[in-house]
């Protein structure tokens, strides 16, 4: 045979699984034992060296040592990582209790948006407008404008905590871009299937409620815990008014004892919380296009 | 449904557009209870688009449609009222894919219905034994072959016990071998009186279990008759040169 193998031939990265026979190609490209072996030797060896190299620059470079007291401090480290832990568990009550919020009237307004007929004008505009104004302004300004703006109106019966104005603010902002994602599913449903609703007579509440929604909700879980991995690290804007949650118990720290160690163990928090959540994310991502390809096929 | 009027379904004067393209231009038809009547006709000639305006799935330009004597197409008619008389299947099936088998045959009864849900599933399930399904009752629909799902569409349609069944080129999504299955299911209904409208483009099929041929010809209806009129000596050269390319393709 005289094809050697170009591109095309690495590792399938080109083969889209449309092929229904093994080509001479696929067999062609299995990697015997010991390759495998060799490869995962190489990989690691080359792995440690440049890793090696890396950090001898780094820790060799001039101002490491005030770097690493800056910002790498043991002590601190140690001193403020049960603290900002601790403060955490004000951003946990946060984007927990907005993340039921955001579910909720993201749905909302995804199925107002797409309510048909001319009496439901002023809905599909109510929910429209709001979708496009919250995902365009800042989020800051928004947690600015409800936490400072609303108490200094004096309105009787309005709360004056700012956790409040803090969990309004996010769940505003991130039920605008949820309602988008709920509505990128409910689009991807073909129209057969409401058709087949309701064509048993069912109505078109029922329709979207047994048929079309549980299929479009499923189908954008993968994007919904993208923005709920948003969410968690947005919790610290709400810090500028007065909430002690993590990011300005590091701040108080920092503050007082001039280090930016705090900052750094903040940054692991989220690390730890955030990247197990991608991982699951592109699991989800990876069983959805499996399970398509299956029923392509 | 006791009625005076013996006429299951009756049309007058049906236009429907698609924009600019004119679909259905003037048809006139009418079907007794218990009668099998075949549409046949190229694709695009308006088959689909007739059932679905019966089914009020699209709403009409001109004339009316009365379903057991009621006027279906007036206005303020209650579309899901009517909708739960009559059946219709799909070519391409439309199961809902996140619903075992039993799920999708009890979901109308159940919701359009009211039926209670132990009542509904009985029925149901004798249904899917009766189809030779009721081991797939609790398989979701990617797990059966298509002739298997369109007989589960059928079984659909028909726990909502319609009066009227509207199939729309039903096996014209099947592998040649898996048409048998659901066209015996389609005899066993005209055997027992189920009243049908029938969109097919199987016409040794149509031939067999029609009492009725309409060839539809451009938003028309250009001939009916008898199946053996129709197939035999049909009197219009389009339905000729229709049949006649149909045989050329080794369908009849």
């Amino acid at each position: 045979m005289s094809f050697t193998g170009g591109p095309v031939d690495a590792g399938g990265l080109i083969d889209l699984g449309g092929s229904s026979a093994p080509s001479p190609r696929r067999e062609r490209r299995r990697i015997p034992p010991g390759e495998a072996l060799r490869s995962l030797a190489v990989g690691a060896a080359s792995t440690v060296v440049v890793f090696g190299i890396l950090g001898w620059i780094v820790v060799n470079s001039p101002g490491w040592a005030a770097v690493q007291a800056s910002f790498f401090d043991p002590t601190w480290f140690a001193y403020s990582l049960p603290e900002v832990v601790d403060a955490f568990t004000v951003n946990v009550q946060l984007f927990a209790i907005a993340e039921v919020l955001i579910l909720v009237l993201g749905l909302v307004v995804a199925v107002l948006r797409g309510i048909p007929g001319p009496a439901f004008f002023p809905v599909r505009l109510i929910a429209t407008v709001y979708a496009d104004l919250f995902r365009a302004v800042p989020g800051v300004l928004i947690i600015y404008l409800l936490g400072f703006g609303i108490p200094t109106l004096d309105l009787p019966g309005m709360p004056t905590e700012p956790f409040v104005y803090a969990v309004a603010a996010l769940a505003l902002v991130y039920s605008a871009y949820v309602s988008e994602v709920y509505r990128a599913g409910i689009e991807s449903v073909h129209p057969s299937q409401e058709a087949a609703a309701r064509s048993l007579g069912l109505t078109r509440f029922q329709a979207m409620r047994y048929v079309v929604l549980p299929q479009a909700v499923r189908r954008v879980i993968p994007p919904l815990l993208n923005d709920f991995i948003g969410l968690q690290k947005d919790t610290v804007l709400v810090s500028y008014i007065g909430v002690v949650e993590i990011f300005r118990q590091a701040q108080i720290i920092q503050a007082a004892k001039f280090n930016f160690t705090p900052y750094l163990a903040v940054a692991l928090v989220f690390v730890v919380i955030t990247i197990p959540l991608a991982r699951l994310t592109d699991w989800l991502v990876a069983r959805d296009r499996r399970r398509a390809a299956a029923v392509a096929r | 449904m006791a009625t005076t009027d013996a006429l299951a379904v009756r049309i007058e004067g049906l236009h429907k557009s698609f924009g600019r393209l004119e679909v259905l231009r003037g048809i006139d038809l009418s079907l007794a209870e218990h009668e099998v009547v075949c549409l046949i006709g190229a694709s695009g000639s308006g088959k689909s688009t007739l059932l679905r305006c019966i089914n009020l799935l699209e709403p009409i330009d001109a004339g009316r449609i009365l379903v057991a004597g009621e006027e279906i197409t007036a206005p303020g008619v209650d579309v899901n009222r009517i909708r739960r008389r009559i059946g219709i299947v799909f070519q391409a099936f439309n199961l809902f894919p996140h619903m075992t088998v039993l799920a999708n045959v009890t979901l109308g009864p159940r919701k359009a219905l009211a039926v209670p849900g132990a009542t509904a599933e009985a029925h149901a399930l004798g249904l899917l034994e009766r189809f030779g399904l009721a081991d797939k009752a609790r398989d979701y629909p990617d797990r059966l072959s298509g002739g298997q799902q369109q007989r589960v569409a059928i079984v659909r349609a028909l726990a909502m016990s319609p009066d009227l069944l509207l199939l729309d080129e039903i096996t014209s999504a099947l592998d040649p071998e898996l048409v048998a299955e659901v066209l015996a299911v389609i005899r066993e209904l005209a055997t027992g009186g189920m009243t049908m409208l029938i969109a097919t483009h199987e016409m040794g099929f149509a031939r067999d279990v029609a009492h009725r041929v309409l060839f539809l010809d451009g938003g028309r209806i250009l001939e009916e008759g008898s199946p053996d009129r129709i197939f035999g000596s049909p009197r219009e050269a389009r339905t000729r040169q229709f049949l006649q390319r149909v045989t050329e393709a080794g369908r009849l």
